[in-house]
């Protein structure tokens, strides 16, 4: 196997809980005016996460990273970097530097004399400014462009020259608003693949805004969702995906069918949920914290759910399983989605990969199906 | 059959069909359909009908006033009416003949007077310039800056002296100027003078001397530059600001962020991205400062040396036109130069 140098993403110090945090984030509130754009958030980053706060616009998340980089005054808590109060230090003293949403290059200035502006600033010498500007052209590949101005760039370049030149100071902490907003789809896929790249091998500590929940799965090591300017969720992408701790964010990420039903049986090792919506009884495998008769949601993805045409035998008596008619069918290449009216007249959406080249047995418009699930499949949520 | 010629045809049948339905042609009145047909008659077409205005006015009240002063620039002086030789003679055998002098633009560069008139006219308008710039980049840059609402304030004060004359506002500035005037009595009131009497004693071994109270600040060089950046204060305020309100506040916190601070930010970023702002309010202030009369008649002394001045003795002591229109066209190259050089240069920023 080869050798990865310890990153973040492999070693987890979240999950442990000695380990010391490099970005510790206290109860931390800004109101702008009576309005509080973020309401009492407390967030601990280790060093060498890849950290994506994820939320829609006006969750609070770039105001969040604002206040990180020392735009925004706090209105309470405390923000400590690497073990240092950042109360009253300004932007221009901390360890800490951003990429801006739009690259906020500096116009009139060549791509060199973006990229050395902060060594400047840091009275290196000559000779180590021209060493360093070099070694990050070459890291994001942008030899030979030193002369050129930021309006003679490609979207995709001004992205890299942006990068560089906020890596240039060996910050010990990055924030990226928005990094690959202003990309097309491909390009941002594959800038996506080079920034974690560029994450490892300089072991860099990177926050990321995003609303791009494709992007936070694909390039963090952790998501934090924001609501409203509170932290929905922290977790790691697959927990955030699969076991979404409210409706918020299982609605967030990804497409979802949500049913809400009551408890009818509550033992240890399963529960039973009755819900008019699925049109039968939901058979949930493991036990969960709630009471009988206690109205909740369960919560299915749609790649979870089978769809036959013969009724199949049910894993457990009577549940997980539900019948109805596909209304539509969409074909996307790699799936299909189909959406199933079921009998209560909720639309299930339910995706099939494609694994079959032209199948003509595929299930198609108007048919009559069953759509059933394994009893681990879905979350419940009582929130 | 083509396409073309396909088309014509249907052209040409829908045209009868027009014809055959419409019955008896109704005559209809439409102005702009006469005024357009007629100017499209004369060559006159959409694009020329917009340029024509303007080009009539710049030919009239410009291009041709310019020439009859040019014509009389090339003209020798005479006791008369007009004071000045016609150019074009016809002799009694009917030849046409045109005689140019120039002995005005010799006179010119003879008499020191006039070169004087030009260095100290274009000394003045520099350093008002450079003091306007001074004073007029943080009020816009404070403008800029301020909220919504006080930025409309603020224009408006800005912009508020316009609206009373011009001759007034200059008039006003010799009540606070002259000795015992407002600013003389205020310092005195102030008790300024026991302040110039100690920093003298503190300057004295340096052989320098701040001098006393009350200060001759009117028919001075001074007065000449406090009225003239006054008066001009909104041309150099107005194009700042439209720059600099422009400038994105990204890229100062990207500055910030890259270690820089404040003052660094301010001569990295800002000056520089608003160097066309710069320009141009500079060209606005300088170029009419060259020309000015009025301000130099009331504030400055008899040793102010400006060549609007200059221009209005010949014109109206000396009833030397010929000179005086030398002089005028002289200026006009002066002024010319300078605007095609700072052109040049807000050009050259504007493409970097």
């Amino acid at each position: 196997m080869l050798d990865k140098p310890e990153i973040a993403a492999d070693a987890r110090p979240w999950r442990d809980p000695e380990a010391k945090p490099f970005v510790k984030i206290r109860d931390v509130t800004k109101k702008f005016g009576d309005v509080a754009a973020v309401n009492n958030v407390s967030l601990d980053i280790f060093k060498g996460e890849l950290f994506c706060l994820l939320g829609g616009s006006g969750s609070g998340k770039s105001t969040l990273l604002r206040m990180l980089a020392g735009f925004e005054d706090l209105t309470a808590g405390t923000i400590e970097i690497d073990g240092q109060d950042m109360a009253g230090v300004p932007p221009y003293q901390r360890p800490v530097n951003m990429m801006f949403q739009s690259y906020a290059l500096f116009p009139h200035m060549t791509v060199w004399n973006n990229i050395a502006y902060g060594l400047k600033r840091d009275h290196l010498s000559k000779a180590d400014i021209e060493a360093r500007v070099a070694e990050l052209l070459h890291l994001v590949k942008l030899e030979g462009y030193e002369q050129r101005k930021p309006n003679q760039l490609s979207g995709g370049q001004r992205q890299r020259v942006a990068l560089a030149r906020s890596l240039a100071k060996r910050p010990k902490l990055l924030l990226l608003d928005e990094p690959l907003g202003a990309l097309d789809k491909k390009l941002r896929e594959e800038t996506q693949f080079e920034l974690v790249k560029i994450q490892e091998t300089t072991g860099v500590t990177f926050i990321v805004v995003t609303h791009d929940q494709e992007e936070a799965m694909s390039l963090s090591t952790r998501i934090g969702v924001m609501n409203q300017g509170e932290i929905a969720m922290i977790g790691e992408p697959q927990d955030i995906y699969e076991f979404p701790n409210s409706r918020f964010v299982a609605g967030f990420i990804g497409s979802v069918n949500m049913f809400e039903g009551v408890v009818t049986e509550d033992e240890d090792d399963h529960i039973r949920i009755r819900s008019a919506e699925a049109g039968g009884d939901i058979y949930v495998s493991h036990g969960v914290d709630c009471a009988p008769d206690q109205i909740l949601w369960w919560a299915i993805r749609p790649e979870k759910i089978t769809l036959t045409r013969e009724k199949p035998e049910p894993e457990f008596p009577d549940a997980n399983i539900t019948h109805g008619m596909v209304e539509d069918v969409v074909y996307l290449g790699d799936m299909s989605v189909f959406q199933v009216v079921l009998e209560s007249g909720k639309r299930l959406r339910v995706t099939k990969a494609n694994s079959l080249r032209g199948d003509p047995e595929a299930i198609s418009w108007n048919e009559e199906v069953w759509a059933s699930w394994s009893g681990a499949a879905g979350s419940v949520l009582t929130s | 059959m083509g396409k073309l010629e396909r088309r014509r045809r249907l052209g040409a049948d829908l045209v009868t069909a027009e014809l055959a339905t419409a019955g008896l042609p109704r005559p209809v009145w439409r102005p702009w359909g006469f005024l357009r047909e007629r100017l499209t008659m004369m060559g006159i077409g959409g694009r020329w009908a917009v340029i024509l205005p303007p080009l009539l006015w710049l030919l009239i009240f410009f291009l041709i006033p310019l020439i009859v002063v040019i014509k009389i620039a090339f003209s020798e002086s005479v006791v008369g009416q007009p004071p000045y030789m016609p150019l074009l003679t016809i002799s009694p055998e009917g030849d046409v003949q045109m005689t140019l002098h120039l002995s005005n633009f010799i006179f010119l560069t003879q008499d020191h007077l006039y070169l004087d008139a030009y260095l100290s006219s274009l000394k003045i308008a520099a350093i008002s310039t450079i003091l306007a710039l001074i004073v007029g980049y943080p009020m816009a840059y404070f403008i800029a800056r301020s909220g919504d609402r006080a930025r409309n304030i603020l224009l408006m004060l800005v912009i508020l002296p316009f609206w009373s004359s011009f001759l007034l506002r200059v008039y006003a500035w010799i009540g606070f100027l002259k000795n015992n005037g407002v600013i003389d009595n205020t310092l005195e009131a102030l008790g300024v003078q026991h302040l110039i009497d100690g920093l003298n004693v503190a300057l004295a071994p340096l052989g320098w001397a701040i001098p006393p109270l009350p200060w001759t600040m009117l028919y001075t060089d001074f007065g000449v530059y406090i009225g003239i950046v006054y008066t001009y204060l909104p041309f150099m305020i107005l194009p700042l600001y439209t720059n600099l309100v422009k400038l994105d506040s990204a890229l100062l916190e990207a500055s910030a962020d890259l270690g820089a601070r404040p003052f660094r930010t301010f001569l990295s970023v800002t000056l520089p991205l608003s160097m066309p702002g710069v320009i141009a309010g500079s060209m606005l202030v300088f170029i009419p400062a060259i020309g000015e009369y009025v301000i130099p008649q009331l504030l400055g002394g008899p040793s102010t040396l400006m060549i609007g001045r200059v221009l209005w003795d010949e014109f109206f002591t000396n009833r030397d036109w010929p000179t005086a229109a030398a002089v005028a066209i002289a200026m006009l190259v002066v002024v010319v130069v300078p605007l095609m050089i700072l052109q040049r240069a807000q050009n050259a920023v504007v493409e970097r």
